[in-house]
C-alpha cells in the first residue's frame, strides 16, 4: 500500500469534534455546520479539502480533482463540496427538495482503503447520524456515467429508507480502466441536512446557525436565484447560443489536444489535457442546459450524449500522457 | 471423515445475486473437491448480505492414490509419436518401460498419482473458485487485481472433526484464510473465533445474524403478518420483495405504519409500486375498506428506542415519495379529465423509431388497423378506433413516466376519468397483453381489437426496416408479438385474413421507413410537414387506396412519371414500395407466424406433419381456420380408418402419378360409372358420390370433423377396390377410367388437407 494512504485511520489527526460533556455526539444546528463537520472530519483522515471547481458542472464527480485524479497510479485523497447544477430539476424554490442549483459533498481516495465502508460511517456519526439509533444500509446501486464513460460498482446508502449518499468503487474513467480502483463518496447535502435537522422544506433550513445575529435560511440565500434560474432555464437562454457555444467548446477541446506535447516557448512538455476537459465541462452542462430548454429530441439526446463522451474520453487519454495521470511504472522508465 | 466451512466475507452483496452465488459456490467447490477426488455426505450454502457460506458435511480426509498404465507406440514407432505419448503422459523417456507385445516391443507409461490430503486439495480447488467466481458483474478494489463482487474481505476456512478444528491455509490476492468471522455490522462488531459449522450458525446467531436465508424470510413474513393483524390489516403477500428484503438485512426487524389519510385516495396499485421499488416496502391491506392503508419496512438493526426513530423517518420519505405520486396523480388527471390532448401532441415529439415514425405517428397506425379488425371480431369500429387511439396516451403521462410498469393500468384510470366507456378504459389495461405464453389473454372484443393491432403493427413495422429477429437475437420482442397474435386470435376464435391486415398495415409501415431512407429533411420529418415531395405522398396515399398490392403500382408510377409531379428516386422507392415489398415482406411475415404457430401447437401436442398439411391449404392465413383443420386432422388419424385411408391415398395418387408420367398425361377427365366392370369398383363410385355430398357442404361451413369423417369413410370401399381391382388392365377405356377414379380419390381428399404431407 502507497505510502500516502497510510495516514487513513478512524483516528482523528486534529479538527473540531463535535461532542458533548459527556462525550456524546451532539446534533448539528445549521447546514453550514454539517458542511464544516465533514470537512473537518474528512481532514482528520488525511483528505487534501479542496475547494469547489470554479465551472459549471452536474456533479462532483466532474471536479478534475475526481474525474482526471482517478486515473494513473498517483495515490490520491480530496474532499470538497461541489455546487451541482441540474437545470431540469429547477422548480422555482417551491418544491421541498428539487432545486437546480444544489450542493454535493466528495470525498475521492486512490487507491480505496480497506476499512471506506468505516471511514464513511464514521462521517455520519460526527454530523450526528448515530449508527445505533438509525437503520444504515448498503443498497445495490451500480452508477454509471455515459458522459463521462465511467462506470463503477457500489451502492446507494439508506438511512431509515431515505438515500443518503451514493459509495462508488470505479472501475472506469474515460474508458480507462482505474488502477489502483479509486472510493469515491459523494452526499447529497441538502437532503441529507434536512434528514440531520429535521427540516420538511429546503428552503427553510437554517443556513448559518439560528442564534446567529443574522440568521439566514437556505431560502434567504436561494430562493430568488432558484426562481430567477428556472425561468433562465426553461425558457430564457438563447438556445441558438447555446447551440453554437457547444459546437466551440467541442471545437475548443479537440484544438487544444491537437497541440505538439511539446512547447516550443519552455522546451518543456505540456499537455492541456486540464484547459481541454474544461470545455469538456462545458459542453456538458451546455447540453444540459438544451436539454432543460426541451430542444433535444430523444434520438439527438444519444447523440449529444456521445458526443460529450468522446471529449472526455480524449481528455482522459490526455491525462493519462501527462505526469499527474501516467503509471508509477511507465514514469521509472 | 471431517466437516468442511467455508465463509467468503466481504462488503454488502446485491441482493437479487445471492441465491445464485449460493447454488454457484456449492457446486463448483463440490465439483472441484469430487473431480480431485474427495468424496462428501452432504453439502449446503448459505448467504446474508456480506457473507457467502458453504459446510460440506463428511468430507473425505485424503484422495485415493491411483495408478494408471497407458500403453504407449512401438518401441520402432517414429520419434515424433514417441514425443507425443510423452507430452501426454508428462514423463520422459527413461521412465517409459518397454514391455513386449504381439508386435514386439512396446512403450507402456505407468503413472502413479499419489493421495493427496484434503487441505491441499481444499486450498487449490477454493482459489480457483474465488478467483474465477461467476458473478454477473464483478470489481476490482485498492491495487488489487482480485475480482469479486464487493471487496472481500476475509475468508474462513476450517476443517474439523472429534479431534478439533483446523484452519485450512490458503492465500488469494493477499487475503490469508484464517477461522475467525463477524457479526453484524452495527449490533455485533466485534471479530469471533469459530470450530465447526454448528459452532458458527449459533455465535452468528448470538452476534445477530442469521445464517440462513430462507429462515429470515419466514420470520420477516411472520413477523409481518402479525403486525398487520395486530393493526386490523392483512399483509399483501409479495414473495418475490420478501426474497429480496431478506438479502438485504442480517438481523430483520419489521416495522409497521400508516399511510396517511392524504394519499388514501392513490389506486391501490400505484401505492404498492412506489412503496415496493422506492422502499421495499410491503403492503397491507384493510379488509374492511378493501384499501391500501399501511406498510411494512424490515429494518436491519434493534434500537434502543424500539424502532421509533427508524420508522418516523422511512414514514417521512414515504410521505415524500407519495407526495410526488399525489403530485403526479392529481396533475395527470387534470389532463384526462381535458381529454388527454395534451398527451396526445406530446406523444408527437417521442420517437418510436427513427425508421417508424413517433408514437403519435404509430398510434395512428394502430387506430386505423383497430377500426379494420373490430367486424371480425365483434366489435364496435368507432369503439375501436377510439380505444386504440387512447391506449397509449398514459405513456406522457407523469405517473407512467415515474413508474413504467404501471403503463396501461394508469391508462385505465385516465380513460376512466375522461369519461370514457368501460370497454374503451379497459382496452388502456388490456392491450399490452398477452405478454408471455401463459399470461391472460384478453377476451373484450374493443381490447381484443386494440391488441392485436398493436401487435400487429410492431410486427410489421419491425418487418418493414428489416429488423427481424436472427438466432438468439430479438431485440425488439417480435416472437414475443407473434405469440401474441397467435394467441388473441385462437383463444378468441378470431376468423381473419391475417395476409390482406398485414399487407395494409405494412404498406403504413413502409411508408415510414421509405420516408426515412430517402435523403431529405431529418428522419423523423413526417410526411405531413414535408412541403417538396409531397407528390411522394399523394403517390403513397393513393397507392394505399388500392386494396390488394397486386394492383397496378407500376400504371401509377408511370403516370406520375409522366406528369413529372414526383422526383425520379423517389418514385422509384415508391414503386417497389407498393409492387414488391410489402407483398412479399407480408408472406415472409406469415411464414414466421407460422413458424412460431408450429412451436405453439407441437406444445398442446398436434404433430408437426398434421400442421404442414394443413398449412399446404389455401386460406392459411386464417390461422383459428388452420388449428380448426389441423385438430380434426390428427383426431381423424387417431382412428383406424383415417390412418388407413392415409395409406389408401397414398397409394392411389401413387399409381395415378406413375401412370401420369408414363403416359404423359393428367388424368383429370371425369371417371364415368358406366365403364365399371366390378362391384367394388362401382361401390367405389357410389361412396365417392356419397362422401363428396358430405363434404362438399360440411367444407364450405367449415365443419372439418364432419367433412374428415366422411372422408375416413371412404377406407373401406378404397381397400376393396383395391384388393378386388387391378388397375393397369389390358382394356385401355376401362384402365383410363380407372385412373380418372383415382384421380377423384386424390381431389375428395386434397380438398380436406394435404395428405402427401402426412409422414409414414
Amino acid at each position: 500500500m502507497p505510502p500516502g494512504v497510510t495516514i487513513m485511520s478512524d483516528t482523528p489527526l486534529s479538527g473540531p469534534d463535535s461532542l458533548d460533556a459527556q462525550g456524546a455526539i451532539t446534533k448539528p444546528r445549521s447546514f453550514q455546520e454539517i458542511i464544516l463537520r465533514l470537512q473537518s472530519y474528512w481532514a482528520a483522515r488525511g483528505c487534501a479539502i479542496l475547494q469547489p471547481y470554479d465551472m459549471e458542472v452536474g456533479a462532483g464527480t466532474f471536479h478534475p480533482a475526481t474525474t482526471l485524479r482517478s486515473l494513473g497510479t498517483k495515490p490520491w485523497a480530496a474532499a470538497y463540496v461541489q455546487p451541482s447544477r441540474r437545470p431540469t430539476d429547477g422548480r422555482y424554490g417551491e418544491n421541498p427538495n428539487r432545486l437546480q442549483h444544489y450542493y454535493q459533498y466528495q470525498v475521492i481516495i486512490k487507491p480505496s482503503p480497506p476499512d471506506l465502508q468505516d471511514l464513511y460511517l464514521g462521517s455520519l456519526r460526527a454530523i450526528g447520524l448515530d449508527p445505533s439509533l438509525h437503520d444504515i444500509r448498503f443498497v445495490e446501486d451500480d452508477w454509471e456515467s455515459p458522459t463521462l464513460g465511467a462506470w463503477g460498482l457500489g451502492w446507494e446508502v439508506w438511512c431509515d429508507g431515505m438515500e443518503v449518499s451514493q459509495f462508488t468503487y470505479f472501475q472506469q474513467v474515460g474508458g480507462h480502466d482505474c488502477r489502483p480502483v479509486s472510493g469515491e463518496l459523494t452526499y447529497g447535502l441538502e437532503r441529507l441536512a434536512m434528514y440531520v435537522l429535521g427540516i420538511d422544506h429546503v428552503m427553510t433550513m437554517p443556513f448559518n446557525d439560528p442564534q446567529s445575529p443574522i440568521a439566514l435560511s437556505y431560502g434567504d440565500i436561494f430562493r430568488q436565484t432558484e426562481e430567477e434560474y428556472s425561468r433562465h432555464n426553461f425558457d430564457g437562454a438563447s438556445t441558438d447560443m447555446l447551440f453554437q457555444h457547444f459546437k466551440d467548446a467541442e471545437a475548443e477541446c479537440d484544438r487544444l489536444l491537437g497541440f505538439e506535447p511539446d512547447d516550443p516557448k519552455t522546451k518543456k512538455r505540456i499537455i492541456m489535457a486540464h484547459p481541454a476537459y474544461d470545455q469538456c465541462i462545458k459542453a456538458s452542462h451546455l447540453f444540459n442546459l438544451l436539454d432543460a430548454r426541451g430542444v433535444i429530441s430523444v434520438t439527438e439526446r444519444q447523440a449529444y450524449i456521445g458526443r460529450v463522451r468522446a471529449l472526455a474520453k480524449k481528455c482522459a487519454d490526455a491525462f493519462r500522457q501527462t505526469e499527474a495521470g501516467a503509471d508509477a511504472a511507465e514514469q521509472g522508465a | 471423515m471431517s466437516d468442511l466451512l467455508i465463509e467468503l466475507f466481504s462488503e454488502e452483496i446485491p441482493a437479487r445475486m445471492q441465491a445464485r452465488a449460493r447454488a454457484d459456490l456449492q457446486k463448483l467447490v463440490t465439483d472441484g473437491l469430487v473431480e480431485a477426488g474427495l468424496t462428501y455426505a452432504h453439502a449446503a450454502a448459505f448467504s446474508t448480505p456480506r457473507r457467502l457460506t458453504l459446510a460440506l458435511e463428511g468430507l473425505s480426509t485424503e484422495s485415493r492414490a491411483v495408478r494408471e498404465e497407458r500403453k504407449g507406440p512401438s518401441v520402432s514407432a517414429p520419434a515424433q509419436a514417441v514425443e507425443g505419448f510423452l507430452r501426454a503422459t508428462g514423463l520422459t523417456l527413461d521412465q517409459l518401460e518397454k514391455r513386449a507385445d504381439k508386435k514386439g516391443e512396446v512403450y507402456f507409461a505407468v503413472i502413479e498419482k499419489p493421495g493427496r490430503k484434503a487441505p491441499d486439495i481444499i486450498a487449490e480447488v477454493l482459489e480457483g473458485v474465488i478467483r474465477t467466481f461467476p458473478w454477473p458483474k464483478s470489481m476490482r478494489w485498492g491495487n488489487g487485481s482480485l475480482r469479486w463482487v464487493r471487496p472481500l474481505h476475509s475468508i474462513l476456512c476450517i476443517l474439523s472433526d472429534e479431534g478439533g478444528t483446523e484452519v485450512v491455509p490458503l492465500t488469494v490476492d493477499g487475503i490469508t484464510s484464517g477461522n475467525t468471522t463477524r457479526g453484524h455490522r452495527f449490533l455485533s462488531p466485534g471479530a469471533f473465533v469459530v470450530n465447526n459449522f454448528e459452532d458458527y450458525a449459533a455465535k452468528l446467531k448470538r452476534a445477530h445474524v442469521i445464517l440462513d436465508s430462507a429462515e429470515r424470510e419466514d420470520a420477516i413474513r411472520a413477523e409481518a403478518q402479525t403486525l398487520a393483524f395486530a393493526a386490523g390489516m392483512e399483509l399483501v403477500e409479495d414473495p418475490g420483495l420478501l426474497a429480496e428484503v431478506a438479502g438485504l438485512v442480517e438481523w430483520p426487524v419489521p416495522l409497521m405504519g400508516r399511510i396517511a389519510d392524504d394519499f388514501l385516495g392513490l389506486p391501490a396499485e400505484v401505492l404498492q409500486t412506489s412503496m415496493k421499488e422506492h422502499q421495499k416496502f410491503f403492503s397491507t391491506h384493510n379488509p374492511k375498506t378493501g384499501r391500501i392503508e399501511g406498510f411494512v419496512t424490515v429494518a436491519n438493526t434493534v434500537t434502543a428506542d424500539h424502532g421509533e426513530t427508524i420508522l418516523k423517518g422511512n414514514q417521512k420519505v414515504l410521505a415524500a415519495r407519495l407526495s410526488d405520486a399525489k403530485f403526479f396523480w392529481e396533475n395527470d388527471l387534470r389532463v384526462a379529465k381535458a381529454g388527454m390532448a395534451e398527451w396526445a401532441e406530446g406523444l408527437k415529439a417521442v420517437t418510436f423509431h427513427n425508421k417508424l415514425g413517433s408514437q403519435a405517428d404509430r398510434i395512428a397506425r394502430i387506430a386505423a388497423l383497430a377500426r379494420e379488425i373490430a367486424p371480425m371480431v365483434g366489435a364496435d369500429p368507432d369503439l375501436a378506433e377510439r380505444a386504440a387511439k387512447l391506449a397509449k396516451l398514459d405513456l406522457r403521462s407523469a405517473m407512467v413516466g415515474e413508474f413504467p410498469e404501471l403503463q396501461g393500468l394508469m391508462g385505465m384510470y385516465y380513460a376512466r376519468a375522461a369519461g370514457e366507456p368501460d370497454a374503451v378504459a379497459n382496452a388502456a389495461r388490456d392491450h399490452y397483453s398477452p405478454l408471455g405464453p401463459s399470461d391472460a389473454v384478453p377476451t373484450d372484443p374493443v381490447s381484443v381489437s386494440v391488441a392485436l393491432a398493436d401487435k400487429i403493427d410492431t410486427l410489421t413495422g419491425f418487418w418493414a426496416i428489416d429488423e427481424k429477429p436472427t438466432g438468439s437475437k430479438d431485440p425488439f420482442a417480435l416472437r414475443r408479438a407473434a405469440l401474441g397474435v397467435l394467441r388473441l386470435v385462437l383463444g378468441n376464435g378470431v376468423q381473419s385474413t391475417l395476409c390482406k391486415l398485414m399487407g395494409q398495415s405494412l404498406f403504413q409501415s413502409r411508408k415510414f421507413a421509405v420516408y426515412a431512407d430517402v435523403p431529405f429533411g431529418k428522419p423523423y420529418d413526417r410526411p405531413d410537414n414535408v412541403d417538396g415531395p409531397r407528390t411522394l405522398t399523394q403517390f403513397l396515399e393513393t397507392a394505399l387506396a388500392f386494396d390488394d398490392a397486386s394492383a397496378n403500382g407500376n400504371e401509377l408510377f408511370v403516370r406520375f412519371d409522366a406528369e413529372k409531379t414526383c422526383d425520379v428516386q423517389l418514385a422509384e422507392k415508391a414503386k417497389s414500395l407498393v409492387l414488391t415489398e410489402a407483398k412479399g415482406l407480408a408472406s415472409d411475415l406469415l411464414s414466421f407466424l407460422h413458424d412460431r404457430l408450429k412451436v405453439f401447437l407441437k406444445d398442446q401436442g398436434i404433430r408437426h406433419d398434421v400442421i404442414d398439411a394443413c398449412l399446404a391449404m389455401p386460406g392459411n392465413d386464417d390461422l383459428t381456420l388452420l388449428v380448426k383443420r389441423a385438430t380434426a386432422l390428427q383426431a381423424t388419424l387417431q382412428t383406424e380408418d383415417g390412418a388407413n385411408l392415409v395409406q389408401g391415398y397414398k397409394r392411389a395418387s401413387n399409381i395415378l402419378t406413375q401412370a401420369e408420367q408414363k403416359d404423359g398425361v393428367e388424368y383429370s377427365f371425369g371417371a364415368d360409372l358406366k365403364f365399371a366392370e366390378t362391384d367394388e369398383e362401382r361401390a367405389l363410385f357410389a361412396a365417392l358420390d356419397t362422401a363428396e355430398k358430405t363434404i362438399t357442404p360440411a367444407m364450405a361451413q367449415e365443419d372439418f370433423a364432419t367433412a374428415m369423417q366422411a372422408m375416413a369413410g371412404l377406407r373401406a370401399p378404397i381397400d376393396a377396390f383395391f384388393t378386388a381391382t387391378q388397375i393397369n388392365t389390358d382394356n385401355p377405356i376401362v384402365r383410363r377410367n380407372r385412373l380418372n377414379l383415382l384421380h377423384r380419390i386424390r381431389m375428395i381428399c386434397l380438398s380436406v388437407a394435404d395428405l402427401t404431407k402426412l409422414d409414414g
